[in-house]
């Protein structure tokens, strides 16, 4: 892997509130299996939720894979590319990725490939711990992304071919 | 015709929210109403933990101020230990919890100053909502964006060098707290590269100060009678009077200044405070009993602050603050506005608390946790950043927590929200029958002053959307807007 190709994997989300808590236990995990592997040079993050100062936080990357949990109507996972949203909402102090992506934009003149892994969860009570359903989707994004942290270069390049031809 | 204009949720505050306008026969607003959905399952959820878990628990409240929960849960449980109020800790634990929590005030202040208000200022509150907004501010202001983007990450790294990490933190413990500040943390802190320097907060903080100065000169009379009314403030102050957001003793003051709760032990806060509930709003409306509910309701918050404190124990925050009180010719202020000035105030008064902190070697050093006789009941009561945060345990023979209370900033400031809400509505609203995005956010940018936290703690993809429904006054739905 190029030294200089810096990647940033950025979980979010409360893990006292069960399925909420996906990214952050992606990012543990992921953390965890590049230790195991002797891979060096790739960053964790995690937090309750993006916030302004991840734009700068993201500044200085070449690849970042935010992590959510998701409510959408999607199978399992998902991967998607963040772009600078078009119109920037506020709804909360909490930010969403694009936000994020445009702010490091308009703030640091830094464009980074982003992208956002959607894991379903299904449960939110006051409790710690995934849920049985969501610790399978959890396991199957896993498997999707290490081979992506091995060789980010290609898989970057794939996803670039796999958008221009739409 | 009555009808009913329903504003949901309010964007820009912390989770989800509800206005309600009814309108009368003549189209005049008839009466309004927020509506908070607050989760109040918490306190039943800690009933049968051991207490000592409850520093962390607290923090899945909320994951917008965990630290402002994770301490006042941690004063409560000093008492349960019998490590006191405040005075009982070691210098290092009271040192290190003060750095936490000044942190905690300096990002969150900072945040809600430069992300949610600055917009308003700069570009105006009926300005296009697609450039009202914090990149409208970066293609406009960039070094405004960029400051606020800094001093919100400078605070966030306090914290993370004081709780130990960004997610449950587990900095504060019953007693004490359980690291000491490392000198390399504290000397980044203290000489970090430029921008990441206390120095550079300290400038910067006066630097916002100035901006919102200049921009009142030039808008006096919208700061000064937006959303204007008298109320009574509360909260902690230092024993001596001081602004002390960490620890102290209650105190209320009139419209005029007069003391209506003369600076009483917070661990006897339940023979004061009284929480009426209202049949249209899951949130409770806090009050001073002797007052009763139409009188005894009050503002917290940095406004509220301002007014009960006698001064400011740093500097160049004593300064402004002399200045902010010559506007009111040393009276309580009650102007809505004025909050955001005196959150800014608190800002450098943060900032400059954290310089003072950060010099101090008790922190590299010393004796972490203090225990004494233990007691089955502790309240604990911290200056968060939007106001009075009230935590109350009891426990049992077995370490379990049996009964909790909290009576978070956002409830106490519910009625005088309300108000807010009712005084813009009046202004903007009679005679309309269909609500416009600036109506909208007329409403909402009274709310805003109290940087209320609505949040529900979770936050997962595809949950917030604004929507916008207009009802007549059989509940006929009229009109919805969606963003």
């Amino acid at each position: 892997m190029n030294k200089l190709f810096q990647i940033l994997i950025y979980g979010y989300g409360n893990p006292g509130r069960q399925d909420d808590g996906l990214g952050n236990e992606l990012v543990k995990r992921l953390e965890k299996w590049t230790v195991n592997e002797g891979m060096a040079g790739i960053g964790f993050d995690s937090n309750y939720q993006l916030n302004i100062e991840d734009a700068e936080i993201i500044s200085g990357k070449d690849l970042v894979i935010f992590a959510d949990a998701s409510v959408e109507d999607i199978d399992d996972f998902l991967i998607t590319r963040v772009t600078g949203e078009k119109e920037v909402s506020f709804t909360t102090h909490a930010a969403s990725p694009g936000y994020i992506v445009k702010l490091c934009h308009e703030l640091f003149n830094k464009q980074p490939d982003v992208f956002l892994l959607h894991i379903k969860g299904y449960k939110w009570e006051f409790q710690e711990g995934l849920s049985n359903e969501a610790m399978i989707n959890l396991e199957k994004a896993l498997e999707y992304i290490k081979p992506i942290l091995k060789d980010p270069v290609s898989w970057l390049n794939e996803q670039k071919i796999k958008q221009q031809s739409g | 015709m009555n009808k009913k204009i329903t504003i949901e949720p309010v964007t820009r505050v912390e989770g989800h929210g509800k206005v309600t306008i009814h309108l009368d026969e003549n189209n005049n607003v008839a009466q309004t109403r927020l509506h908070i959905v607050e989760f109040r399952g918490f306190e039943r959820f800690v009933q049968g933990r051991p207490y000592w878990e409850a520093p962390v628990l607290v923090q899945r409240l909320c994951g917008i101020c965990p630290v402002s929960h994770h301490l006042a849960a941690a004063k409560a449980l000093d008492v349960i230990v019998g490590a006191g109020t405040g005075e009982g800790l070691t210098p290092t634990g009271d040192k290190m919890r003060r750095l936490m929590h000044y942190g905690q005030m300096f990002q969150s202040h900072s945040l809600h100053f430069f992300h949610l208000v600055s917009p308003d200022l700069l570009l105006g509150i009926d300005a296009d909502p697609a450039i009202r907004n914090i990149i409208g501010v970066a293609i406009h202001h960039k070094d405004l964006a960029v400051q606020g983007v800094m001093m919100r990450k400078f605070g966030q790294e306090i914290i993370a060098a004081t709780a130990g990490k960004k997610i449950h933190g587990t900095g504060a413990i019953p007693g004490g707290i359980n690291k000491h500040l490392t000198v390399e943390e504290r000397d980044s802190f203290l000489k970090g590269p430029d921008p990441l320097n206390i120095d550079k907060m300290v400038e910067w903080s006066i630097g916002a100060l100035d901006f919102f100065k200049t921009y009142y000169k030039k808008n006096k009379d919208f700061i000064d009678n937006y959303a204007y009314f008298p109320s009574n403030h509360l909260s902690l102050v230092r024993k001596d009077g001081a602004l002390d957001l960490y620890h102290g003793v209650l105190r209320a003051v009139d419209t005029d200044g007069k003391k209506i709760l003369n600076d009483i032990d917070y661990q006897y806060y339940a023979d004061y405070i009284e929480e009426e509930v209202k049949s249209w709003s899951y949130m409770k409306f806090p009050y001073i009993k002797e007052l009763g509910p139409q009188k005894g309701w009050y503002r917290v918050g940095p406004l509220a602050r301002l007014n009960t404190c006698d001064f400011i124990p740093t500097p160049l925050a004593q300064k402004e603050f002399e200045e902010f009180k010559s506007l009111t010719n040393g009276k309580p202020n009650n102007h809505c506005m004025h909050f955001h000035y005196a959150r800014l105030i608190e800002i450098l008064h943060s900032a400059e608390e954290i310089k003072k902190l950060l010099n101090d070697p008790d922190l590299l050093s010393g004796p972490l946790v203090t225990k004494g006789q233990k007691k089955n009941e502790g309240v604990g009561l911290v200056e968060a950043p939007r106001g009075t945060l009230f935590h109350h345990y009891r426990i049992n023979e077995h370490d379990q927590i049996t009964m909790a209370n909290l009576i978070v900033s956002t409830t106490n400031n519910n009625e005088p929200m309300n108000r807010s809400v009712n005084e813009v509505a009046k202004s903007w609203m009679n005679g309309k029958t269909e609500i416009t995005e600036p109506m909208m956010n007329a409403v909402e940018v009274a709310i805003r002053a109290y940087d209320p936290c609505l949040s529900c703690a979770t936050h997962a993809l595809g949950q917030m959307p604004l929507d916008i429904s207009l009802y007549d006054k059989d509940n006929n739905l009229l009109d919805r807007k969606r963003t």
